[in-house]
C-alpha cells in the first residue's frame, strides 16, 4: 500500500516538474538512475541543463532529493566537471557525495552549481511540492503557503496527492487554496473550475488573494472576470475592516502604554497637585531595573530567564517607589503650594537622574531581552497580534484594576481619596497628610517603575527613555481630568487610538501635532479635562 | 421676560437652581433686593449663600432661573465677572482677598473707578484728584497710618476693611459682602457695622453673616437660606422666632 | 513735570546703573576687540565677542520670560518656540542672501530645497529676501502664534501648571513639525551656511562686533519696554492678577486681555532675541524648539530673581557663562548634575533669586527704618536716625 502510494506520487511528480523538459520515464526503474541522471546535468555548468537536473532529481523520488535541492537552494551544491561528481557541503562545513550521502573529499577543481532567478523560482516550487509530504506539519503548512504564492499550475498533481493524504484540516484548507490558485493560473482548467477557485480564494481574503485575483489575465472569459472583480471588491472591504481592527489594536496597545506611563502621574497630580517632571525618569529607572535583573539572571542561571520580568516587576516597584518617597521627603514637601516651582525642581531632578544613569550604564541602548512567552506573534483573522503588545495591554489593565481596587478597598486608598477631595478636612479628621503625601508619591513613582518594566519590552532602554513619554502622559492626564482614574483610562485609550488612526492619513508626526492641537482646543471647552471634579472641590 | 420690564428691584432672583455633580447647591432660590436696601442673609453651612453670590457676580452660571439687575435692565446670567463688575456690583470674599504684594494705597488705586482697558492702564498717570479720593477712602476705613505698607503684612481685620475700602473705591450700586466680621474683635465688629450702615446711606448692600449679634446690630431685613432656598424672611425678631429657622440654624 | 515724573518712574537707581553698565559693555567689547592689538592682555578675542553676543540674546529671552512669569504669573515652558520662530525668520532672510553662492548655485532656491528636488520657492518664503519684511516677520510670526495660542488659553482660563504643560506641548509640536523636510524649513539640519547680513559678511570681525552692539541696544530697548510696562498701572494690574486673579476679575479688569497683551509683547521680544542670535551662532535648527531649552531659559530667570528685570539678565548671563565654562572642561560630564542641582537648589533655597534676595534684604531694612520713623513722628519726637 505504502509502496503503491509512493510510486504513484513519484509518477505525479514526474508529470509535474518534468513537463516540457524531461521525457517521462518509468518511475520504478528510474529511482536510482533518475537521480544519477539528474546529478549529471549539474556538472555541465549550463542553466538549461541545471533546470533539467532539478526536474530529474525531484522526479527521481529518491529520498536524497530534498537534501540535494535544499543544498542547491542554499548555494552549498558543488560539482566537479572532471569527475562528473556532485557534492554537498553540509551546513556544518563537511562534504558528502550528493548521490550516496557518504563523506567525500572535495577536489580542488570543484565549483558551485550556479543559479539564476528563473531557476530559483522553479527550485522553490519544486521544494514546495517535495515538502508537501514532509512528516512535520509546520513544514507542510509552510510548503502549502509557498505553493499558494507560486501559483504554479505545474504543482497541481502534487497538490492532489498531498490533499489526498492530508489529515490536518488547517493544512488541507491551505492546500485547497493553493490548488485554487494553481487552477486560476493554468490555461487548461475550465471556467466553472476557475469560478469555484475564485470563490475559494475570495474566502481566504488576504493581501495575497487580492494580488492573485487582480493579476488575472484580461482575456479571461466574462463570467470568470466578473466573479474575480466581485471577489476583489469583497476582499477589499474585508481587508479594510481588518486594517481598521489592526489599527484599533495598535491604538489600544499604544493607549495601554500611555496608561501605564500616565497613571502614576495622575495619582500624584490628583492627590498632591504636584506635577512631577521626573516621572518619565522613574519609568526609565524601572526599565533599568529590568536590565539589571536580566544581567544577574544571565550571569547566574540563564534557565530562569523566563521569569526575569516577574522578578523585575516587584523589584522595580520597590526601587522606584523608594526613590519616590525619598524625593518627596527631600524636595517636594518643601514646595507644596508652589506648583510651578515644583515643576522646575523636578525637571532638575530629571536631568540629574538621566545623567546618573548615563554615568553608571553608559549612554547607549541596553539590551533587554523578551522572555520566550513575550516574543512572537499569531494571526487573528486578518490581523497580526504580537505577544509583547498583548501582554502589555493585559498588564496595563491589571495595574489599572489593582489600583482602582486599592483606592477603593484599603485604608491608604481611602485616605488618599480623602486628601484629594479636601486636604484641610482630611487633616482635621486625623489623617496624617504628610505621610499620605509621601506614600502617594511613592505609589505614583512605583507604578512608573512597573511601567518601565513593561516599556523595556517594546522600547529602547536608554537614559532618554522617559523623555519620550512625559509630554504624552501629561496630555493624557490633562485630557482625562484630574482626580479620576477612569478619566486617565479613557484619556489614554482615546489618545492612543486617535494617534494610530491619524497616522495612516497624516503620518506619525503630523498625527501627533493634530493630537496636540486637538488637546489645546479641547482644553478650551473643558479646562479641567473630561472627568473633572466640579464645584468647590476645584477651588482647593 | 415680562418681569424684566416690570420689576422695580435692583437685584431680582427668580427660581435659581445650581447643581454640582448632583448636589443641589441652589434649589429654586428667589428673592429681591430693592434699591437702597440693606439685607442680611443668614443660614447654616451649605445653605447656598456663597453660591448665590457666585451666581450674582457671574462666577457660576445658574442651571435654571433668572437673575436681573437694575430694574431688570441686565440679565446677569448672560454676563461674565468682568462685565458684571463693570455694571456696578462689588463683591467682598469670605476669605479676605486683597493684593498682598501691593501697598494699601495701590490696592485702592487699582480698585478706583476708572477706565479698565489695557491701553488706559498702560498710559495712566497720577493725578491729584485720584490722590484725594484715596485719602478719603483711607480715612473711612481707618487705614491712613499704613497707606504705604504692603497689604500682605496687615492684620486680618485690617485686610477685611481694606477689601471693603476697595469695594467702595469701585463706586458700585450694589455691594455683596461675605462674612465681613469673621475673625474680628467685638470692637472691630461694632466699627464694621457702623461702616456698613454708613455705606448703606448711598448704596445697596447685601451682607452674608453668621454672627447674629452683628446682624442684630445692623437692624435690617433678614433672609434665612436653607438647602438652597429661602426658609424665612423678615425682621431679625421674626426670623429668630421662626420654628424652622431655630431648628436648622440657630439651635434651641 | 509729568515727563520728568515718567522718566524717574522708568529709571530708578538700579535700572539706571544697569543701563550705564550695559552701555559701557557695548562700547568696551568692540573697542578691546578691534582697537587693542591681539598681543595685549587687554585684547578681547572675537570668540568672546560672539559668545557674549549670544549671552545678550539669551538675556533678552530671559527678560521676555520674566515679564510674564515674574509679573503676571504665567509660567511658559515653551518660550523657546517664539525665540526659534524669530530665529527662523532671520534664518530665512540669511538663506535668501546666499543667492547663487550655495553648493547647487541656484539663485533662488536654498540648497536644501534643490536637494529635495523642489522646483519653486514655497509661498511662505516669498519676501524674505527683503530685510524689512524679514524683520517684520521676526516680530509678527511669534506675535501671531502667541496671540492665537494666548487667546484660546487665557479666554478659557487655563492657568498654572496646565498652561505650563500646554506651552510645552506647543513647542514640542513645533519641533516635530520643523524636523520634517516637507515643512520647507530645512528639516533636521535647519538653516545654515549663511554668508551675508545686509551686505556684510556674517563671519567678519566687524560684523560680529556690530551684532553684539545691536544685541546690546535691543536688550536696552527690551529692558525699557519692560520697565515701562511694569512700572505703569498696567504693571500693577499684572501683579494683582498674578496674586489674586479672581479679585482682579471682580474688580472689573478683563484679565484675559491683560494676559494676552503681555504674552504677545513677551513673545515678540523672544522673537527678536532669536533673530539676533541666529547670525551670531550661524545656524538655526529644530533643536531650538526642544522643550528642554525653554525650561532651561526659565531657570536663568529663577536664578537671577523673577520679578526683577535686572535679575533675569544677570541670571541668563551667569548660567550660560557657567555652562560654557563647565561643558568645555574636564567637568563636562558633570554639567547636567550641576544644572539639575541648580534647578532644585534655587527653587528650594533661593526662591527669590539673586537680585530678588538682595532687593528683599534692602527693602526690609528700609521698612524697619520707615516703621521706626513712623513711630517717632507719631509720638511727636524729633526723628532719630534708626539703626
Amino acid at each position: 500500500m505504502r509502496i503503491l502510494s509512493a510510486v504513484s506520487f513519484a509518477v505525479l511528480l514526474s508529470l509535474t516538474v518534468l513537463a516540457g523538459s524531461l521525457a517521462a520515464s518509468s518511475a520504478a526503474s528510474a529511482q536510482g538512475a533518475g537521480l544519477e541522471q539528474g546529478l549529471q546535468k549539474f556538472t555541465t555548468d549550463d542553466f538549461s541543463d541545471t533546470s533539467e537536473g532539478i526536474g530529474a532529481v525531484a522526479a527521481s523520488g529518491n529520498p536524497r532529493a530534498a537534501d540535494i535541492l535544499g543544498a542547491l537552494q542554499d548555494g552549498r551544491l558543488m560539482f566537479d566537471a572532471a569527475s562528473k561528481t556532485v557534492f554537498i557541503k553540509t551546513a556544518a562545513g563537511a562534504v558528502v557525495n550528493a548521490a550516496t550521502g557518504r563523506p567525500a573529499m572535495l577536489p580542488d577543481s570543484a565549483d558551485n552549481v550556479r543559479l539564476n532567478n528563473r531557476l530559483r523560482g522553479a527550485l522553490d516550487a519544486v521544494m514546495g511540492t517535495l515538502t508537501l509530504l514532509s512528516p512535520d506539519p509546520a513544514k507542510r503548512l509552510d510548503a502549502a503557503q509557498a505553493v499558494f504564492k507560486s501559483r504554479d499550475p505545474k504543482t497541481l498533481p502534487a497538490l492532489g496527492t498531498a490533499l489526498a493524504r492530508e489529515k490536518n484540516s488547517r493544512i488541507r484548507r491551505v492546500l485547497q487554496e493553493a490548488r485554487a490558485a494553481a487552477i486560476l493560473s493554468s490555461d487548461g482548467a475550465d471556467d466553472a473550475a476557475k469560478v469555484a477557485a475564485i470563490a475559494m480564494i475570495r474566502d481566504r481574503g488576504d493581501q495575497d488573494s487580492l494580488a492573485l485575483l487582480q493579476s488575472l489575465p484580461k482575456d479571461s472569459p466574462a463570467n470568470v472576470r466578473e466573479a474575480a472583480s466581485a471577489a476583489v471588491a469583497r476582499i477589499g472591504r474585508s481587508l479594510e475592516m481588518w486594517s481598521l481592527l489592526q489599527n484599533a489594536w495598535y491604538g489600544l496597545s499604544l493607549g495601554s502604554v500611555l496608561l501605564l506611563a500616565a497613571i502614576g502621574l495622575a495619582i500624584t497630580f490628583g492627590v498632591m497637585g504636584v506635577i512631577n517632571m521626573a516621572h518619565g525618569e522613574m519609568v526609565m529607572l524601572g526599565a533599568y531595573v529590568t536590565f539589571v535583573v536580566q544581567q544577574v539572571i544571565r550571569a547566574y542561571d540563564p534557565s530562569l530567564f523566563g521569569y526575569s520580568l516577574i522578578v523585575a516587576i516587584p523589584l522595580a516597584f520597590v526601587v522606584t517607589g523608594a526613590a519616590g518617597v525619598l524625593i518627596e521627603r527631600s524636595i517636594i514637601r518643601f514646595l507644596y503650594g508652589r506648583p510651578l516651582e515644583t515643576l522646575l525642581a523636578t525637571w532638575g531632578l530629571s536631568l540629574i537622574l538621566q545623567q546618573l544613569v548615563r554615568t553608571i550604564f553608559g549612554p547607549t541602548n541596553k539590551d533587554v531581552g523578551n522572555p520566550s512567552w513575550m516574543s512572537g506573534a499569531f494571526d487573528l483573522g486578518g490581523m497580526t497580534i504580537t505577544y509583547n503588545r498583548l501582554w502589555i495591554i493585559v498588564f496595563a489593565m491589571i495595574v489599572f484594576v489593582a489600583l482602582l481596587a486599592m483606592l477603593r478597598f484599603i485604608r491608604l486608598g481611602l485616605e488618599m481619596r480623602a486628601v484629594t477631595q479636601n486636604r484641610a478636612m482630611a487633616a482635621a479628621m486625623g489623617i496624617r497628610t504628610a505621610r499620605i503625601d509621601a506614600l502617594t508619591f511613592g505609589l505614583g513613582s512605583g507604578i512608573a517603575g512597573i511601567a518601565g518594566v513593561a516599556l523595556s519590552q517594546i522600547d529602547n532602554v536608554s537614559p532618554n527613555l522617559g523623555q519620550g513619554y512625559i509630554i504624552d502622559s501629561f496630555l493624557v492626564v490633562v485630557f482625562g481630568g484630574v482626580g479620576n482614574l477612569w478619566g486617565t483610562l479613557v484619556g489614554a485609550l482615546t489618545l492612543g487610538v486617535a494617534n494610530k488612526f491619524l497616522e495612516p492619513f497624516a503620518g506619525a508626526v503630523l498625527g501627533k501635532i493634530a493630537i496636540l492641537v486637538f488637546i489645546i482646543l479641547f482644553i478650551q471647552k473643558r479646562p479641567r479635562g473630561m472627568f473633572a471634579l466640579k464645584g468647590r472641590a476645584v477651588e482647593a | 421676560m415680562t418681569e424684566k420690564a416690570t420689576t422695580s428691584a435692583l437685584l431680582y432672583l427668580d427660581g435659581i437652581s445650581v447643581s454640582f455633580d448632583g448636589f443641589k447647591a441652589l434649589n429654586e432660590l428667589s428673592f429681591v433686593i430693592e434699591p437702597g436696601e440693606m439685607r442680611a442673609i443668614i443660614g447654616p453651612n451649605g445653605a447656598g449663600k456663597t453660591t448665590m453670590m457666585d451666581v450674582v457676580t457671574g462666577k457660576t452660571r445658574p442651571d435654571e432661573g433668572d437673575v436681573f439687575f437694575a430694574q431688570g435692565a441686565y440679565d446677569l446670567s448672560k454676563l461674565d465677572e468682568t462685565e458684571i463688575a463693570g455694571l456696578g456690583i462689588g463683591r467682598k470674599f469670605q476669605k479676605p482677598t486683597v493684593f498682598e504684594m501691593h501697598t494699601v494705597e495701590d490696592n485702592l488705586l487699582l480698585a478706583l473707578k476708572n477706565d479698565r482697558r489695557v491701553g488706559a492702564t498702560l498710559l495712566w498717570t497720577d493725578s491729584a484728584e485720584q490722590d484725594d479720593r484715596i485719602d478719603a477712602l483711607l480715612d473711612m476705613i481707618r487705614l491712613g497710618g499704613v497707606r504705604s505698607r504692603i497689604a500682605g503684612s496687615l492684620s486680618h481685620g485690617q485686610k477685611q476693611w481694606l477689601e471693603i475700602g476697595m469695594l467702595l473705591a469701585q463706586e458700585p450700586q450694589l455691594l455683596l459682602v461675605d462674612e465681613p466680621v469673621a475673625g474680628m474683635t467685638d470692637a472691630e465688629t461694632h466699627q464694621t457695622a457702623e461702616l456698613l450702615k454708613d455705606i448703606n446711606r448711598t448704596r445697596t448692600v447685601v451682607v452674608v453673616e453668621h454672627d447674629m449679634t452683628f446682624v442684630r446690630e445692623l437692624g435690617v431685613k433678614v433672609t434665612c437660606l436653607h438647602e438652597g432656598a429661602v426658609l424665612a424672611e423678615g425682621t431679625i425678631d421674626q426670623v429668630s422666632a421662626n420654628e424652622r429657622v431655630v431648628e436648622v440654624y440657630l439651635g434651641r | 513735570m509729568s515727563n520728568a515724573f515718567r522718566l524717574t518712574r522708568l529709571l530708578d537707581r538700579g535700572a539706571a546703573i544697569f543701563l550705564v553698565l550695559l552701555g559701557a559693555f557695548a562700547i568696551a567689547m568692540p573697542a578691546l576687540n578691534l582697537l587693542v592689538p591681539a598681543s595685549s592682555p587687554l585684547h578681547v578675542s572675537t570668540y568672546l565677542v560672539a559668545l557674549f553676543g549670544k549671552y545678550i540674546c539669551y538675556a533678552i529671552l530671559a527678560l521676555s520670560i520674566d515679564l510674564i512669569w515674574g509679573y503676571a504669573g504665567i509660567l511658559s515652558l515653551g518660550h523657546g518656540a517664539f525665540f526659534a520662530l524669530g530665529g527662523y525668520a532671520m534664518g530665512m532672510y540669511l538663506m535668501r542672501q546666499i543667492g547663487a553662492r550655495g553648493v547647487y548655485a541656484n539663485p533662488v532656491l536654498p540648497d536644501f530645497m534643490v536637494f529635495l528636488n523642489w522646483h519653486a520657492l514655497p509661498v511662505y518664503w516669498y519676501g524674505f529676501d527683503w530685510f524689512p519684511y524679514a524683520a517684520l516677520m521676526v516680530v509678527l510670526a511669534p506675535g501671531a502664534l502667541a496671540y492665537v495660542f494666548g487667546w484660546f488659553a487665557f479666554r478659557s482660563r487655563v492657568t498654572g501648571v496646565y498652561l505650563s504643560i500646554i506651552t510645552q506641548a506647543m513647542t514640542f509640536a513645533l519641533m516635530l513639525g520643523f524636523f520634517r523636510n516637507n515643512f520647507g524649513f530645512g528639516g533636521n539640519n535647519g538653516l545654515t551656511d549663511f554668508k551675508d547680513i545686509l551686505g556684510f559678511n556674517v563671519q567678519a570681525e566687524t560684523t560680529r562686533n556690530a551684532l553684539l552692539v545691536c544685541s546690546c541696544i535691543a536688550l536696552a530697548l527690551a529692558f525699557l519696554v519692560c520697565r515701562f510696562i511694569v512700572t505703569s498701572k498696567f504693571g500693577k494690574v499684572l501683579v494683582a492678577i498674578r496674586d489674586a486673579e479672581s479679585r482682579a476679575r471682580f474688580l472689573g479688569y478683563r484679565v484675559e486681555s491683560y494676559k494676552l497683551f503681555v504674552f504677545v509683547v513677551s513673545a515678540c521680544m523672544a522673537g527678536i532675541a532669536g533673530a539676533l542670535y541666529v547670525p551670531q551662532v550661524g545656524i538655526i535648527n529644530p533643536g531650538e524648539f526642544a522643550p528642554g531649552n525653554s525650561i532651561e531659559a526659565v531657570i536663568w530667570v529663577a536664578v537671577g530673581g523673577r520679578g526683577t528685570l535686572t535679575g533675569a539678565v544677570l541670571g541668563a548671563i551667569l548660567v550660560n557663562y557657567a555652562k560654557t565654562y563647565f561643558t568645555s572642561g574636564i567637568l563636562a560630564p558633570y554639567w547636567l548634575f550641576m544644572l539639575g542641582a541648580l534647578f532644585i537648589g534655587v527653587t528650594l533655597l533661593l526662591p527669590r533669586g539673586i537680585v530678588g534676595s538682595i532687593k528683599y534684604g534692602l527693602d526690609r531694612r528700609a521698612d524697619t527704618r520707615a516703621a521706626a520713623l513712623e513711630e517717632d513722628t507719631r509720638d511727636d519726637v524729633a526723628p532719630v536716625a534708626a539703626e
